[in-house]
C-alpha cells in the first residue's frame, strides 16, 4: 500500500521555532477544535439572550433601580447591570474554554508533542493565551456591545446612552473581563493538568470563594471580598459602583494581578515539571 | 547523533533509568532493546527533553535538545503512548505541530502520503486504529525531514503490511545517513531490522554490541542428533568442551562440536544418523537470558513489581 520512499525534502533550512509561529500553531490547535468554537458560541449566546432577557424584564417591570437581583441574574437590576447580566454565566462558559484547551492537552497526551516541537515550552502556553484573549477579545467586543444597544432599545426611554458616564468603559470592560476569565481558565488548565480538576477550581474561584467569604464576619469579608476575581471584574463591569467595590482602575489592577500569579505559577511549573 | 552520558532518572525510590552511558550513531537501524519496564520510554522522553534527568547530560546532534532552534529538523520522533488530541483530525494535528517551525500544508501533505493516511486524514484522530494512530505518530516524527529518527516501538497494532513497510522505511532513512532509534520488547523485531542494539534491563545498559557480534554470542547453540546406536555415539562424542545431554530415548543434546564434526565421527565409526540439527539458541532466548540476568542481579533490592 505504500513505498518505502524517503521523506521527498520540503523543508526549507530556515525551518525553525519562532514565537510568532507557535502562535499560529495555537491558533491552528483552536480552531480545529469543535470544543473550543462550540464553547465560544454557547458563550456568546448566552451572553447575548440572558442580557436581552433581562432588560425586556426590567423594562415591563416597575422596579427599583438598583434592587438586587436574584443569584445567578446580573449583579444589579438597572439598565447597564441588566444588558450585561449574561456576564454571570458566561464567565463559567467562557473558562470553561480556557480549561478545555490548556487541560484537554495533558488529558490526550497532545501535550507531548506540543512541547517537543517546541522544546523551550513557554512559548507553547503563551501562545495560548495570547490566541484565547485574542478570540474572545475579537468575538465579545462586538457581542457585549451590541447587546448593551439591543438592551437599551428594549428599555427605550428607560435606556442610558454609550456617551454616558463611564458605560463605554463598562461594556469594553466586560468583554475584557470575559477574556480574563478565559486565561483564568487557562492558567488552572495548565497547572492542574485535568480538566475536572481545573473546571471545579473556575466555579470554586468565581462562583464558591465569593459566597464563602460573604458568610465571614463583616470586617473579614470586606477585607477580602473586593479583591476576588469576580468583584474586581464588577468594579469596572458597573457605573457609580457599590461601596463594596474598587475604583473601575483599581478592580482592573487586581484582576490583572491575579492573571500575571496563576498564568506565572503555570508557566513556571510548565518549564519544570516533566510532561 | 545521540549521545547519554551517565543518564539517570529517579520516580520516587524507584530507579527508572540507571547511569545510561551510549552513542547511537548516523547510518545505521539501532535497536534500544529491553523488557517492558525496562526505562526505554524514560531514556526517550529525556532525549526529547520531556523528563528531565535526575543526574547525567544527553545530546542530540551536539546539543542538548532544549537548546536547538530548530528541534523538529533535529530528532523526530514517535512517542509510545499516543500523543495526539483525540478530537482534531490528523491533517489539523500535522498542520498545528508543522507551523511551530513554519512548515506548511506541502510538506504537511507529503507525510501523509508517505504513510499512507490520505484517506483518513480529515477524520478525528480519535477514532483512529493503533496502527493508523502508530501511522499519524510515523508522520509526526517525519515532519521536519529530522537527522535523528527516534521511534518508541513502532511496530505496536501495525499489520504485516505495515511491520513490512516500516522495516523498509527504517532502513531507508538510515541508508540516507540519518540516526534511527528504534525501540523494542522483541528481540525477533530488531533482528530483522537494527545493525546495532543496545539493550537495558531495569534502567541499565547490558549491551552495546553489533547485531553480528550479539548473534555470535547468543549461537553457542546445541546439535541435536538422532540415532539408534545413541548410547555409542554419546561414548564417540564425549570430550573435554563437550556436554552432551540426552532427553528422549535416541536423541542427544551435543553442545560443543559443530556438526559436520558430529556427521564426520559417526560416519567414520560407522555409526547410523536419523537427524543431525543444529539448534542455535535463538536470539529472543539470548535476550531473554541476558536481560534475566540483569534482573537477578538488581533483584535483591527490588523484585515486587515484575
Amino acid at each position: 500500500m505504500t513505498t518505502a520512499a524517503p521523506p521527498t525534502t520540503t523543508v526549507p533550512t530556515d525551518a525553525r521555532i519562532t514565537v510568532p509561529r507557535v502562535v499560529r500553531s495555537e491558533w491552528i490547535k483552536f480552531r480545529s477544535l469543535r470544543s473550543s468554537l462550540i464553547m465560544l458560541a454557547a458563550t456568546v449566546v448566552v451572553f447575548a439572550a440572558l442580557g436581552l432577557g433581562f432588560s425586556t424584564f426590567l423594562a415591563d417591570a416597575t422596579i427599583e433601580p438598583g434592587t438586587p437581583a436574584p443569584p445567578g441574574g446580573p449583579s444589579s437590576l438597572d439598565p447597564l447591570g441588566a444588558s450585561l447580566g449574561g456576564v454571570n454565566l458566561a464567565q463559567l462558559l467562557v473558562g470553561t474554554l480556557g480549561v478545555l484547551l490548556a487541560a484537554g492537552e495533558y488529558g490526550t497526551g497532545m501535550i507531548r508533542s506540543s512541547l517537543a516541537a517546541v522544546p523551550t515550552r513557554w512559548p507553547v502556553l503563551a501562545g495560548k493565551v495570547v490566541v484565547l484573549a485574542g478570540v474572545v477579545l475579537a468575538v465579545l467586543v462586538p457581542t457585549t456591545l451590541l447587546t448593551f444597544l439591543g438592551g437599551q432599545a428594549i428599555l427605550g426611554d428607560q435606556g442610558i446612552s454609550l456617551s454616558d458616564d463611564g458605560v463605554l468603559r463598562a461594556v469594553l470592560g466586560t468583554a475584557g473581563y470575559l477574556a480574563a476569565v478565559g486565561v483564568l481558565g487557562a492558567a488552572l488548565g495548565s497547572l492542574l493538568r485535568t480538566t475536572a480538576g481545573a473546571l471545579t477550581s473556575v466555579v470554586a474561584l468565581l462562583l464558591v470563594v465569593p459566597g464563602v467569604v460573604s458568610l465571614l464576619p463583616e470586617s473579614w469579608s470586606e477585607r477580602i471580598s473586593p479583591y476576588l476575581p469576580s468583584n474586581a471584574g464588577q468594579a469596572f463591569m458597573s457605573v457609580g459602583g457599590s461601596g463594596d467595590l474598587l475604583s473601575p482602575g483599581a478592580g482592573a489592577a487586581v484582576l490583572a494581578a491575579w492573571l500575571v500569579v496563576l498564568f506565572g505559577a503555570a508557566l513556571v511549573l510548565l518549564r519544570r515539571r516533566d510532561a | 547523533m545521540i549521545e547519554a552520558h551517565d543518564l539517570s532518572k529517579r520516580y520516587g525510590d524507584k530507579l527508572a533509568v540507571d547511569a545510561l552511558t551510549f552513542t547511537v550513531r548516523p547510518g545505521v537501524v539501532t535497536g534500544f532493546l529491553g523488557p517492558n519496564g525496562a526505562g526505554k520510554s524514560t531514556t526517550m522522553r529525556m532525549i526529547l527533553g520531556l523528563d528531565a534527568p535526575t543526574a547525567g547530560t544527553v545530546r542530540v546532534n551536539g546539543r542538548r535538545y532544549v537548546e536547538h532552534r530548530d528541534p523538529l529538523r533535529q530528532v523526530g520522533a514517535l512517542l509510545e503512548a499516543k500523543a495526539v488530541h483525540t478530537g482534531r483530525s490528523a491533517r489539523n494535528h500535522l498542520l498545528a505541530v508543522a507551523a511551530t517551525h513554519g512548515l506548511g500544508r506541502r510538506r504537511v501533505d507529503e507525510v501523509i502520503d508517505l504513510v499512507g493516511l490520505r484517506e483518513v486524514a480529515g477524520r478525528r484522530a480519535g477514532g483512529f486504529s493503533l496502527g493508523m494512530g502508530q501511522r499519524l505518530g510515523i508522520a509526526g516524527a517525519l515532519l521536519g525531514d529530522p537527522a535523528v529518527v527516534m521511534l518508541d516501538e513502532p511496530v505496536n497494532g501495525l499489520d504485516p503490511d505495515g511491520i513490512r513497510w516500516i522495516r523498509g522505511l527504517l532502513r531507508g532513512l538510515a541508508a540516507e545517513g540519518r540516526t534511527v532509534f528504534v525501540s523494542s520488547h522483541l528481540m525477533s523485531e530488531m533482528a530483522q531490522t537494527a545493525e546495532h542494539l543496545i539493550v537495558v534491563g531495569r534502567g541499565r545498559l547490558i549491551a552495546d554490541v553489533s547485531l553480528a557480534e550479539f548473534t555470535r554470542r547468543a549461537s553457542r547453540g546445541t546439535v541435536r542428533v538422532r540415532s539408534p546406536q545413541a548410547t555409542a555415539l554419546r561414548d564417540l562424542l564425549a570430550g573435554p568442551d563437550v556436554t552432551i545431554t540426552g532427553g528422549e530415548p535416541g536423541v542427544l543434546d551435543v553442545s560443543g562440536l559443530r556438526p559436520e564434526a558430529i556427521g564426520d565421527r559417526a560416519a567414520a565409526a560407522g555409526l547410523t544418523l536419523h537427524e543431525l540439527t543444529p539448534t542455535e539458541a535463538s536470539l529472543e532466548e539470548a535476550f531473554m537470558t541476558m536481560t534475566r540476568d540483569a534482573v537477578e542481579y538488581v533483584g535483591a533490592t527490588e523484585g515486587a513489581d515484575r
